[in-house]
C-alpha cells in the first residue's frame, strides 16, 4: 500500500466507521422485518377463512387477511411485551390501593420474554464463542441436556448446605457438565480433524438418549413415583425469582448472571491473551500456528468455554424456573442459539440484543398459538429466514435498494471438512 | 526428516493395528465367555419368506466364541509379525468377528434369524444411503451440504401430502424429488450466488425446513388425516432371483425406491467417474480456477449438481414415507441426514463407499431392535446410542486419511 493511499484511507476512517455502525444495525433490523413480513404471508396463506373470503371477492379477502394478520401479530405483541391497557390499569390500582397483584400479572408477558432470553443469552454466547474460534458448535442442545443432569443432581442429592455454597456448586456442576460434553468433540477435532459439526450433532443424540436413560421410570435419577422426572432440587440450590409472591412470573436472578456472562465473554474474547488466541485461530489457524500458538489446545479451550456457557443455560433454566428435570423435553435453545450468534454477529452484546428479540419471539409466539391458533413452529420459519437474510445481506440490499453499505467485520465462520 | 517421520508414523500405526486386533480377541473372551456355559447352543437361522429352504446353523456357543477369538488373535499376531497389505480390510474383518461373537453370545440358547437381520440392515441403510449420495453429489463439485436433513424432511412432507391428495405413490415420489430439488436450489443460490458460508446456509435450510414442515403439518395434516395417508409402495419380488437363499429375500424382494437406490448408486458412480460431466464436476470440486480456465462453467456445474443432490435427498424422504411408515411425522428424519453425511465421509466421497458405510450404520441400528427382542441386559437407550457412537468412532479414525475435494466449502469467485 502506498503512502498516499494510506493517507486517504485514514481520512475516510471516521465517516466510514459511522456508516459501518449504521449498516451493522440496519441489515439485522431489515432482516427481522422482512422475515416478519414473509411470516405474515405464510400465516395469511394458510388461513382457511382467508381463502373463503377471497372466494367472495378480492376486497373481502384483503379485509379478512388484514384481520387475521393483525389479530395474530397483536397477540404476538401482547404476548411478548404485555398489554399496555392492562398494565396501565394494574399500575393505577397499585398506586391507589396498594394492591400490586394486578400490576404484577400485567407484567407477566415481558417477564416471560426476559426469562426466555436468559438461557438464550447463554446458549447464544456459547455458539458465538465457537464461531470466534472458527468452530461451529451445533452441540449446545446436547450440552444443555448433560449440564441439566449434573446441575439437577447436585441440586437435589446434596442436602443441608447453606445456599451460598449449594447454589454455586450446582451452577459449577452445570458448567462442568456442559464443558466436558463439548470438550469431547473439541478434542476429537484437535487430534483427528473429525469435523465438530457432525460430532456435536452426534453428541446431541447421545445426550438425549443418556438423559432418557437417567430419567426414565426406574432410571438412576428418576423420582421413583412412576413419573419420568428427577426429584425437585433443594431450596438451597434454587435461583431466586424476582417476584416470589406471583409463582407464574418465572423471571429470576439467572438473567443477571446471563448479563454477567456476556460481559465475561466480551472480556475473555477481547481483553485476554486466550481470547486473542481464540480469535486468531478462528480467523487464520495457519497464521496462529506460525505465531507459535497451539491450535489444538486453543480448539479444546474454545469448546470448553462454549460448553460451559451452554451448561449455564441449563443450570439457570432448571435452578431458576423448572427446579427439576423432566424426561424427553425439547428445550430447543441449542438450535436457536445458532441464529442468535449469527444475528449478534458473534459479539457478546449483539448476542444479548438478539436473545432479547428471540425471547420476545418465543413468548409472543406462544400467545399467538393460544389466541390466534397459529402453530408455534412459525418461530422456526422466522428464524430460518433471519439466518438466511443475515448470512446473505446482498438479498436485503437488493430488496431495499441499499447501496454503498460497507460490509461489517467479516468473520470466518466455518471451514470445510478436516481443514484446520 | 519429514519422510522419516512419516515412515515412523506408518510403522507405529501398523503396530497399533496389530495390538487393536489382539484387544478385540481379548475382548471377545473377557466380555462374552463369562456369561456362557459349556452346554449352551447358538442357533442362526437363514430361512426367510418364500426363498428356497436352507438349513439352520447350530453350534456350541462357547466353542464358537473361542474359535472367533482365536481367529482375531491370529490376525493380530500376523499383523504384528508380518503385516497385512490392506490393513483396513482386515480391521473390518476383525470388527466383523467381534460382532459375530456378540451375536453368538446374545443368541445363546436362543435362535436369531440372520437373514432377517440383513434384511432390516438394508432397509435401515436405505434412507442413510440416499442422504450420503446427496452429499456425494454436492461435495464432489465443492459445495458442503449440511442441509440434507432439511431436504429429506421437505421431501417426506410433500410426498405425504401430494401422495395423499392424488392417492398415488408416483405423485408422492415426484413431489419429494421436487421438494428436495427446491431446497437444493435454495442451497445452491445461497452458496454460489451469495457466497454464504455453506455450513451456515445448510443449517438455515435445516431450521427453515423443520419450521415449514412442522407448521404445515400442524395446520393441515394433523387436522385432516386424509391429507396424511398416502398409498405406499408394495414390495416387488423379482422372479427366480428372490428365491435364492439369503441374498434373494434381502436384495431382490424390495419396494421400488430400494431398487431405485441400487440404480442410483451405480448411476452416480458412473456419472462421477466415467462421464465427461463427472470429470468436470470433480475438476470444479478440486480446483475451480483451473476448471474455469479450461472453459468449464463452474457456476453452472455447481448449480446442477447441488440441485440434483437435493433431489436425491428428497427421494430419501419419500422412502421414509412411501415405503415404510405411510405417513408424515414431524421431525421424522431424526438425524438420518447427518448420519448420511458421516457415511459419505466414511465412504470417502464415493457412491459405493457411501453405501457400504450406510450398511454399517443400518446394521448397528437393526441390531438394537433384535437385541431388544432377545432381552439382552443392556438398556435400550444405550443400544440406540450405537449408531451415533459408531459415527464418531468412524470419523475419528477415518478422517485422518480421508481427502475431501480440495475446494469443498469454498465459494468460487470469478476474477
Amino acid at each position: 500500500m502506498t503512502e498516499q493511499k494510506q493517507k486517504t484511507q485514514d481520512k475516510q476512517e471516521q465517516p466510514r466507521k459511522r456508516k459501518l455502525a449504521l449498516g451493522g444495525m440496519l441489515i439485522p433490523l431489515l432482516a427481522i422485518v422482512t422475515a416478519l413480513v414473509l411470516g405474515a404471508i405464510v400465516i395469511i396463506a394458510t388461513d382457511v377463512t382467508v381463502a373463503d373470503a377471497f372466494g367472495e371477492g378480492i376486497g373481502a379477502g384483503l379485509v379478512r387477511s388484514w384481520r387475521v394478520i393483525s389479530r395474530a401479530y397483536s397477540a404476538f405483541f401482547t404476548g411478548a411485551f404485555g398489554d399496555p391497557a392492562q398494565m396501565y390499569r394494574g399500575l393505577s390500582q397499585w398506586i391507589s390501593t396498594g394492591d400490586g397483584t394486578r400490576w404484577a400479572r400485567s407484567l407477566y408477558p415481558i417477564t416471560e420474554t426476559l426469562r426466555y432470553a436468559t438461557p438464550y443469552i447463554f446458549a447464544g454466547l456459547s455458539v458465538a464463542v465457537g464461531f470466534r474460534g472458527g468452530l461451529f458448535n451445533i452441540g449446545a442442545e446436547g450440552q444443555y441436556f448433560i449440564a441439566g443432569l449434573t446441575t439437577v443432581f447436585v441440586g437435589y442429592a446434596i442436602t443441608d448446605l447453606p445456599w451460598f455454597i449449594h447454589l454455586p456448586l450446582a451452577l459449577v456442576a452445570g458448567i462442568l457438565g456442559g464443558a466436558v460434553w463439548a470438550a469431547i468433540p473439541g478434542y476429537l477435532k484437535a487430534k483427528t480433524g473429525a469435523h465438530e459439526v457432525i460430532n456435536t450433532i452426534m453428541m446431541n443424540y447421545i445426550a438425549f438418549r443418556f438423559a432418557e436413560f437417567m430419567l426414565d421410570v426406574g432410571g438412576p435419577m428418576a423420582r421413583g413415583d412412576g413419573r419420568p422426572v428427577s426429584p425437585v432440587i433443594q431450596e438451597s440450590a434454587q435461583l431466586a425469582q424476582f417476584l416470589p409472591s406471583n409463582q407464574d412470573i418465572r423471571f429470576n436472578v439467572g438473567f443477571i448472571l446471563a448479563l454477567l456472562a456476556a460481559w465475561f465473554a466480551y472480556w475473555l474474547l477481547f481483553k485476554t491473551t486466550i481470547g486473542y488466541e481464540i480469535r486468531t485461530v478462528g480467523q487464520n489457524p495457519r497464521a496462529a500456528r506460525y505465531a507459535g500458538m497451539s491450535v489444538p489446545k486453543t480448539i479444546v479451550i474454545t469448546m470448553i468455554v462454549a460448553g460451559g456457557l451452554a451448561g449455564l443455560a441449563a443450570a439457570t433454566d432448571l435452578l431458576g424456573v423448572l427446579r427439576f428435570m423432566p424426561n424427553a423435553f425439547s428445550a430447543g435453545y441449542g438450535f436457536d442459539a445458532i441464529a442468535l450468534a449469527l444475528l449478534g454477529n458473534s459479539h457478546p452484546w449483539g448476542v444479548v440484543l438478539a436473545s432479547l428479540l428471540f425471547g420476545a419471539l418465543r413468548s409472543g409466539a406462544r400467545n399467538m398459538q393460544g389466541i390466534a391458533r397459529v402453530p408455534l413452529d412459525i418461530t422456526q420459519i422466522l428464524q430460518g429466514l433471519i439466518i438466511i437474510f443475515i448470512a446473505a445481506p446482498e438479498i436485503i440490499q437488493a430488496l431495499y435498494r441499499l447501496r454503498g453499505l460497507e460490509k461489517g467485520e467479516e468473520l470466518v465462520l466455518t471451514r470445510g471438512w478436516g481443514q484446520m | 526428516m519429514e519422510g522419516n517421520n512419516l515412515e515412523l508414523q506408518e510403522k507405529k500405526r501398523a503396530q497399533a493395528m496389530g495390538i487393536a486386533f489382539l484387544v478385540f480377541a481379548f475382548a471377545i473372551v473377557a466380555l462374552f465367555v463369562p456369561g456362557t456355559t459349556a452346554n449352551q447352543r447358538t442357533t442362526f437361522v437363514f430361512m426367510q419368506a418364500d426363498a428356497l429352504p436352507i438349513g439352520d446353523l447350530v453350534f456350541g456357543s462357547l466353542a464358537g466364541l473361542y474359535a472367533l477369538a482365536l481367529l482375531a488373535a491370529f490376525m493380530g499376531a500376523w499383523q504384528l509379525a508380518k503385516g497385512f497389505k490392506n490393513v483396513y480390510v482386515v480391521l473390518g474383518v476383525v470388527a466383523g468377528l467381534f460382532v459375530l461373537a456378540f451375536l453368538t453370545w446374545a443368541a445363546r440358547d436362543k435362535s436369531m434369524n440372520l437373514t432377517g437381520v440383513l434384511q432390516s440392515t438394508l432397509l435401515r441403510a436405505v434412507p442413510i444411503t440416499f442422504a450420503a449420495l446427496s452429499g456425494v453429489m454436492c461435495e464432489r463439485c465443492g459445495v458442503v451440504n449440511i442441509g440434507i436433513e432439511g431436504m429429506m424432511l421437505s421431501g417426506a412432507f410433500l410426498s405425504a401430502l401430494v401422495g395423499s391428495v392424488m392417492q398415488s405413490f408416483w405423485w408422492g415420489l415426484f413431489a419429494a424429488i421436487f421438494a428436495g430439488g427446491l431446497m437444493g436450489a435454495l442451497l445452491a443460490v445461497l452458496a454460489i450466488r451469495y457466497k454464504v458460508d455453506q455450513i451456515v446456509a445448510g443449517t438455515a435450510i435445516n431450521i427453515l425446513a423443520t419450521g415449514l414442515t412442522s407448521y404445515f403439518s400442524s395446520r393441515y395434516l394433523q387436522t385432516n388425516q386424509a391429507l396424511n395417508s398416502p398409498p405406499t409402495f408394495r414390495p416387488i419380488a423379482i422372479p427366480l432371483l428372490s428365491r435364492i437363499p439369503i441374498i434373494g429375500p434381502v436384495l431382490f424382494n424390495n419396494t421400488l425406491p430400494v431398487f431405485l437406490l441400487f440404480l442410483l448408486v451405480v448411476g452416480i458412480h458412473i456419472l462421477i467417474f466415467k462421464t465427461r460431466w463427472g470429470l468436470r464436476t470433480r475438476a470444479v470440486g478440486e480446483h475451480p480456477r483451473a476448471a474455469d480456465t479450461l472453459g468449464v462453467n463452474v457456476f453452472k456445474t455447481r448449480y446442477i449438481n447441488v440441485i440434483m443432490g437435493g433431489m436425491v435427498a428428497g427421494l430419501g424422504g419419500a422412502y421414509l414415507v412411501l415405503s415404510s411408515v405411510a405417513r408424515f411425522n414431524e421431525l421424522m428424519t431424526a438425524g438420518k441426514g447427518f448420519i448420511g453425511l458421516a457415511a459419505m465421509i466414511f465412504g470417502k466421497w464415493t457412491p459405493f463407499g457411501a453405501l457400504g458405510a450406510s450398511l454399517i450404520f443400518g446394521f448397528s441400528d437393526s441390531l438394537q431392535t433384535r437385541l431388544a427382542i432377545l432381552a439382552v441386559p443392556i438398556p435400550s437407550q444405550f443400544l440406540l446410542m450405537a449408531p451415533y457412537l459408531v459415527t464418531m468412532i468412524v470419523l475419528a479414525g477415518v478422517v485422518g486419511q480421508a481427502n475431501p475435494p480440495a475446494a469443498d466449502g469454498v465459494p468460487y469467485e470469478k476474477e
